[in-house]
């Protein structure tokens, strides 16, 4: 394609992406309670948003969260990434994928039924209470996190110079060694993007917490669902502006601290 | 060596176990949830009945119930176009965009891939709600356009990504060669450019269709009554009226259709590169 008409079209792309995200951010700070039109400008969306304690709760459950979730997945997902390296297993690659790859819906529904029908009837015939809530939200966050730790752990180790190991192996370096002093200085930029990219992805699920969360257990993408189903006020343009704030900051970080991460989701 | 299957044990094993517990063990159960009853109060009715005269135990009813009516199969097919209509929307507006990127120089590649990445930086939802507001005006909104328009939005980076990952692996002596032997701009890339991608179109095809495929929020916020997708009508069945086994065999239907995509994608791909 000629230069003139990639240029052209590319911009066009790129205004497509970012226009509804500015109209957003504007919208946070005027002051009106319409999204119509520009009154004038105004904190008052952020001031209520600091006071409203449903937010601030359902905010700090997505971080709590998103903490344990990416902690997990990212051992877990590291694991994996190895094992399927190192020993190409034929059942954990489709584990670890499938998760990834599949509508998140089916994830969701399937993790509700397992949880409510098997888990909790089988706990509690051992005396332990168990309901849907923070913990199966974690869990659930986990499954489909360590697919993506995984993913990008295993492409930097593919590039890699396997006689390397083999020399720290030859130099009488235990497994464990191996691995503490080769294998993960390494991989760590890899492994650092999988925990980061796992905490966003994390932090921004909204289908799978749908499914997993119960009644009590609110989450900032939750919320913003409600909102948005209930009655649209400038609050949500506020919260909006917040989460992308956070989430751009992570993804600023990750790009400077592990590359590996932007070429991830291709 | 005992200790390298001990290592083998160790690294594998936790991984496997998470996800046997936590993913396929789930799918299993949802597969004998399809063929079960449901409960008197929404759920599941038990698979073995304790009181005699008690429903329990397995049944088609659900299958019986889906292939019996023209309705569910007419809201698959109408998924199946959005679907369509969102991956090849996106396909359009994503190409030129990963193909700029990949014949600039190597310096301004990254910030551009950035600059595709950054709007997943806010949560789906604002994204599919920012299109409330800007078409809100236009009457557009609950509309068949507005969820295709949401569709797109949301999903275009899965396109641009695996796009511009093949056109960067491109060799631009091709495109000389081809100049050379006098092919004009257009006819370089139809000729060169575009077949040689077409394994990034069919992966970035597979990563927009298959999520649009299961979505329910989208033409829940931006659609009308008569939007619905199959997501939605899975989300109704299991939050809605609570009947788990028509929610499982929903699901189950969706999974066979996401494998027969998966399938030809891969398919499509594979005789391409054998074509090649």
């Amino acid at each position: 394609m000629p230069n003139f008409w990639l240029w052209y079209a590319s911009l066009l792309a790129y205004a497509f992406l970012y226009i509804p995200l500015v109209i957003v951010v504007t919208f946070s700070f005027n002051d009106s309670k319409l999204n119509a039109e520009w009154v004038g400008f105004t904190l008052e969306w952020y001031h209520r948003l600091l006071n409203n304690t449903d937010m601030l709760l359902a905010a700090r459950n997505s971080v709590l969260i998103a903490l344990t979730a990416a902690s997990i997945a990212t051992v877990l997902g590291t694991m994996a990434g190895i094992a399927m390296h190192r020993y190409r297993p034929r059942l954990l690659p489709f584990m670890v994928f499938t998760p990834v790859a599949m509508p998140e819906i089916l994830l969701g529904v399937s993790l509700l039924i397992y949880f409510l029908n098997s888990l909790k009837p089988l706990l509690s015939t051992v005396g332990v209470e168990f309901d849907l809530g923070l913990v199966t939200v974690i869990i659930a966050h986990i499954t489909f996190c360590i697919g993506f730790v995984a993913i990008i752990v295993r492409a930097r180790l593919a590039g890699m110079d396997e006689s390397i190991f083999e020399a720290a192996r030859d130099l009488g370096a235990s497994p464990w060694q191996t691995f503490r002093l080769v294998t993960l200085p390494l991989i760590l930029p890899g492994v650092i993007a999988g925990a980061l990219m796992s905490f966003t992805l994390s932090i921004d699920d909204f289908v799978i917490t749908f499914f997993t969360s119960g009644v009590g257990t609110k989450t900032l993408p939750l919320e913003i669902y409600t909102m948005i189903k209930v009655a649209v006020t400038p609050e949500v343009n506020a919260v909006s502006t917040l989460m992308m704030l956070i989430t751009l900051a992570m993804i600023v970080i990750a790009g400077r601290v592990a590359p590996d991460v932007l070429r991830a989701k291709a | 060596m005992p200790t390298e299957r001990l290592t083998r044990w160790l690294v594998s094993g936790p991984p496997f176990l998470f996800l046997l517990l936590f993913f396929v063990l789930p799918s299993l159960i949802m597969v004998v949830a399809s063929f079960r009853h449901p409960g008197e109060f929404g759920g599941l009715a038990p698979l073995f009945p304790t009181q005699p005269g008690e429903e329990g135990g397995l049944t088609l009813e659900n299958y019986r119930v889906f292939f019996g009516d023209w309705i569910y199969f007419q809201i698959f097919l109408k998924s199946f176009v959005i679907a369509g209509l969102t991956t090849v929307l996106c396909l359009v507006i994503a190409y030129p965009l990963a193909l700029l990127i990949a014949r600039s120089p190597r310096r301004h590649r990254d910030l551009m891939v950035l600059l595709v990445v950054l709007p997943f930086a806010s949560n789906f939802l604002v994204r599919v709600y920012a299109w409330m507001i800007i078409l809100g005006p236009f009457e557009l909104l609950f509309t068949p356009v507005a969820v295709i328009l949401g569709m797109v939005y949301v999903h275009l980076p899965f396109m641009v990504l695996p796009l511009y990952t093949n056109l960067e692996k491109h060799d631009p002596t091709l495109l000389d060669a081809a100049q050379d032997l006098g092919a004009n701009a257009w006819h370089r890339f139809w000729k060169v450019t575009f077949p040689l991608s077409l394994p990034g179109v069919f992966s970035g095809s597979a990563l927009v269709f298959i999520p649009v495929l299961g979505m329910f929020a989208i033409p829940e916020i931006l659609g009308g009554i008569g939007d619905w997708m199959v997501g939605n009508m899975i989300k109704e069945a299991f939050l809605g009226v609570r009947d788990w086994p028509f929610g499982s065999m929903l699901s189950l239907m969706l999974t066979v259709c996401v494998l027969a995509v998966a399938g030809l994608a891969a398919w499509f791909a594979g005789r391409r590169l054998r074509h090649a």
